[in-house]
């Protein structure tokens, strides 16, 4: 008969309740989200009494984490912009020609004078005046190749070397093109990453799309234009010599001289040379490392050209400072301790491991390595997206409302059980989005309002079961657990099949779409477990308690 | 007293006019082909390229002024309607101006928006933009073909778990169902001109979801009653099974109307086109289920002899219990 073992009611209602305290925190939107806040600064940067008390206007056992909010509900700016990873290839060739002719000139009694000719970008071309000796030309060539550094591209070499007439053609092979395209996103998501965490919004978003796009997503911007001045101006970075450090802005640094601020030292200047040593472009590799005391550092390697003036810099002016610049801040001024030729050097100061690891992401990062263009750009202000906020709240209220109503009108007392399994409903549907971290957009608030409508679809479905079963069924407990059983497949097949479409939507859409397949998905979720299981244990629990001779349903 | 709206035992002939139903639905097909391929959909830039500007002022929307300003720029094909929403406040007037994409250029440049804004500024002093979208034609040709390949994978999914689950003239007769559904929400949208954006696509697609929930139910029936009464007419069993399960229609597709009706009226004018294409999904969908999923099962026929896999069927899923 009619029973539900106690350890199952335990585990129903324990997940209920579960569902329910992470949806929690949203009530209390504002205040939680000033916890966050205040919890991440104090990680970030410390405690102080300002913080401890934001912190503490939330409990911190009580779940702290929120529904995200769009950009169409919260205002910001939206861009995908494509990287010119084709930039690359022509600077990668650009990088070679050197190289190629050294080794030419090596071999001049057999292929005579070497020449670069003009081509298509990504290509490098060059003509030896004697023809005959192309074998030895090539040979003397394909030895420069370097073996791919990636794992797809594992046992090949970066270029293709081929004879043409009288001409050498050198490009990048495919394998090194994928594993450069690689490096180039790479480096653009943490260069675009770093600039826009510096504004400090919250939450942006900053993915790579497909092979060679990058979508950016900043909350709280005033403009996608200002979000693409923003990621769009040149890291900068170069060394200079110090002239001097000072405590405040010097008003008159001197002539050829420049005052940048320190970036971690607060109310540090440093007095430049105008005229850097040395600058990023020049820079090929920076890692973060250990120097021999084994305090962290970062090491780094400069072109050939670079490596020159660094070693003759810093062969005059050992004991001297030197300031590594990045867009107008000093990262650091370190001493140097001795001549540094090679091309290669180590930083060191009073780094952690985390700032080594830091530092040597901005070097890397330094300029963006490929153009980008923008194919899609949105802006929302603030104002509509509190006014879709509104809208979307007073038309679930709404919908909310009508539909208890609807359902306590046409089936009574197991209406209305029905109704309060569709408050937990979408008490749980917040909790799922919140403990996943989903974000909410406005047809998001659409297919929460969509779920209110047809989350009552299974408990219609399993209350005309019961309606009919009570018409051939030996008594109400009877009939209430065969309309159960039987409507249990009808329930399953159709929520099935909605939520194959809600999938595809997720796995094809995008943005604001996507935020709606992922609330439908929930709510087809959390309705089957309502109608199937809270309701149901409602249900026998009223039942054991009253043992009605007939209900009516 | 409870509220019925479907009388409690119904009888009701739902074949009497099959042929009068399915043929109105394929007037109906038809004439959304018709319409879709002489006036065409009022594509969003989403799909066609171009920059959508919102407006908003104090004072009265004048959309031959706001031509005229931004007709000087040259910007090609410009478009602009006025906006009403019951939500508004009584001096809160809406534009949306949208402007085609520019010739060689993937997005509309910082500098070209600047100048619509100066325009429009001119005109009127208080006015201000609270949304600007500019979509590249790169983007927007991958959009359309994403949105169309996303409907046509749904189908396909589903024409699938349905085959799976039931029979393939079952499949058949759902499959038919939304298409019909999605084509006659592609009608109306074509005849009201109503913009049709990314948006439009997910509802288009829980339209597939819905209309197949109504469907599959129905069909639940059907087998279970095909197993119940061996020997009964095809058609007795499907009318038999429909008026069963009309009272659920009527009461799941009443509920989920009442929150889209909401929404519709006060959920604002963002989503309005994507609210309005989730109503007329829901009613077609309903209707179609009965109409047009029914129809074709019952002319394609199916096998009569569900004895060996009764045993599972209906109730495979059944031992779950609370």
């Amino acid at each position: 008969m009619l029973h539900i073992p106690l350890w199952k009611r335990v585990v129903i209602f324990g997940l209920v309740a579960l569902g329910l305290l992470f949806a929690m925190p949203n009530l209390f939107y504002s205040r939680v989200e000033q916890h966050n806040d205040a919890v991440s600064a104090i990680e970030a940067q410390g405690a102080t009494p300002e913080r401890e008390a934001a912190a503490g206007v939330w409990p911190s056992w009580l779940p702290s984490t929120l529904v995200n909010l769009g950009l169409d509900l919260r205002g910001g700016a939206h861009l995908l912009a494509e990287v010119q990873v084709e930039d690359v290839y022509e600077e990668r060739m650009n990088g070679y020609w050197p190289e190629v002719r050294d080794a030419l000139r090596e071999v001049r009694d057999e292929v005579g004078t070497i020449r670069r000719q003009d081509s298509e970008p990504g290509v490098l071309r060059v003509r030896i005046s004697r023809p005959e000796g192309m074998a030895t030309a090539l040979e003397v060539v394909r030895a420069l190749a370097r073996p791919v550094v990636s794992l797809s591209g594992a046992g090949s070499n970066d270029i293709e070397v081929a004879g043409q007439g009288d001409e050498i053609v050198v490009q990048l092979t495919d394998a090194e093109r994928r594993a450069t395209d690689n490096r180039t996103l790479q480096q653009s998501l943490e260069i675009i990453r770093r600039r826009v965490d510096e504004v400090g919004t919250r939450e942006p978003t900053i993915q790579r799309q497909g092979e060679d796009r990058i979508l950016i997503q900043v909350p709280g911007i005033g403009s996608a234009d200002e979000l693409k001045e923003l990621i769009g101006t040149t890291a900068k970075l170069t060394f200079h010599p110090v002239v001097r450090r000072t405590s405040e802005p010097p008003d008159n640094p001197g002539a050829r001289n420049v005052a940048y601020p320190s970036m971690d030292e607060e109310g540090v200047w440093y007095v430049l040379e105008e005229t850097p040593v040395v600058s990023g472009e020049e820079l090929t590799d920076a890692q973060p490392a250990f120097d021999q005391n084994g305090s962290p550092s970062v090491t780094f390697r400069f072109n050939p050209s670079g490596g020159r003036k660094f070693g003759q810099y810093t062969a005059e002016n050992v004991g001297s400072l030197f300031a590594i610049v990045l867009d107008e801040e000093v990262i650091s001024a370190p001493q140097i301790r001795e001549a540094i030729p090679g091309g290669s050097g180590q930083i060191t100061g009073s780094f952690s491991v985390e700032e080594s690891t830091q530092l040597a992401v901005l070097l890397r990062a330094g300029a963006l390595p490929a153009e980008m263009t923008f194919l899609e750009e949105r802006t929302i202000g603030p104002e509509l997206g509190a006014d879709s906020i509104e809208a979307g709240k007073i038309a679930c209220i709404v919908a909310f409302v009508a539909v208890l109503v609807f359902m306590g009108l046409s089936y009574g007392w197991f209406g209305l059980l029905a109704n309060v399994a569709l408050i937990l409903n979408i008490g749980m549907i917040f909790g799922l989005l919140s403990a996943i971290g989903a974000t909410l957009t406005l047809p998001g608030i659409a297919g929460i309002v969509l779920t209110i409508g047809m989350a009552v679809d299974a408990n219609v479905l399993v209350f005309e079961r019961i309606r009919e079963e009570l018409k051939t069924a030996r008594g109400p407990s009877r009939a209430i657990e065969l309309g159960y059983e039987k409507a249990l497949s009808a329930i399953l097949d159709a929520n099935i099949t909605t939520f194959i479409t809600a999938t595809i939507l997720f796995l094809m859409g995008s943005g604001p779409v996507r935020g709606f397949a992922v609330t439908l998905g929930l709510g087809i979720l959390t309705s089957v477990f309502t109608a199937v299981f809270v309701t149901r244990a409602l249900i026998v629990i009223w039942f054991d308690r009253r043992r009605p001779k007939t209900i009516e349903v | 007293m409870r509220l019925r709206l479907v009388p409690e035992e119904t009888n009701w002939d739902f074949f009497r006019r099959a042929k009068a139903t399915f043929g109105a639905s394929m007037v109906l097909v038809v004439a959304s082909i018709a319409l879709f391929l002489v006036m065409g959909l009022n594509l969003g830039i989403d799909f066609r390229g171009g920059t959508t500007i919102r407006t908003e002022s104090h004072s009265a929307v004048d959309v031959g002024e706001y031509r005229d300003a931004l007709q000087a720029l040259e910007l090609g094909d410009i478009s602009i309607t006025e906006v009403f929403d019951p939500t508004f406040d009584a001096d809160q007037h809406v534009a949306q101006v949208r402007i085609q994409a520019q010739e060689g250029e993937e997005s509309v440049t910082a500098e070209t928006v600047a100048e619509v804004e100066a325009a429009l500024q001119e005109v009127d002093p208080t006015i201000t933009f609270p949304s600007v979208e500019s979509v590249g034609p790169k983007v927007s040709g991958e959009l359309i073909q994403t949105a169309i390949i996303a409907v046509l994978l749904a189908i396909g999914a589903v024409l699938f778990y349905i085959w799976l689950r039931f029979e393939w003239q079952f499949s058949l007769g759902a499959v038919a169902a939304l298409i019909h559904d999605v084509i006659l929400t592609i009608g109306i949208f074509s005849i009201l001109q109503i913009q049709f954006d990314l948006a439009i696509i997910a509802a288009l697609l829980t339209i597939v979801g819905y209309s197949l929930n109504d469907t599959v139910v129905v069909f639940d029936r059907v087998r279970e009653n095909l197993i119940k009464y061996k020997t009964k007419p095809l058609k007795e069993v499907m009318n038999l099974s429909i008026n069963e399960t009309l009272s659920r229609t009527v009461m799941t597709s009443g509920t989920t109307l009442i929150a889209l009706i909401a929404l519709l009226v006060l959920g604002g004018d963002v989503i309005r086109g994507f609210v309005f294409a989730m109503t007329w999904g829901v009613v077609v969908g309903t209707y179609s289920s009965v109409f047009v999923a029914s129809n074709i099962l019952l002319w394609l026929g199916t096998k009569r002899d569900w004895s060996k896999p009764d045993k599972t069927e209906g109730n495979q899923f059944a031992n779950v219990d609370a």
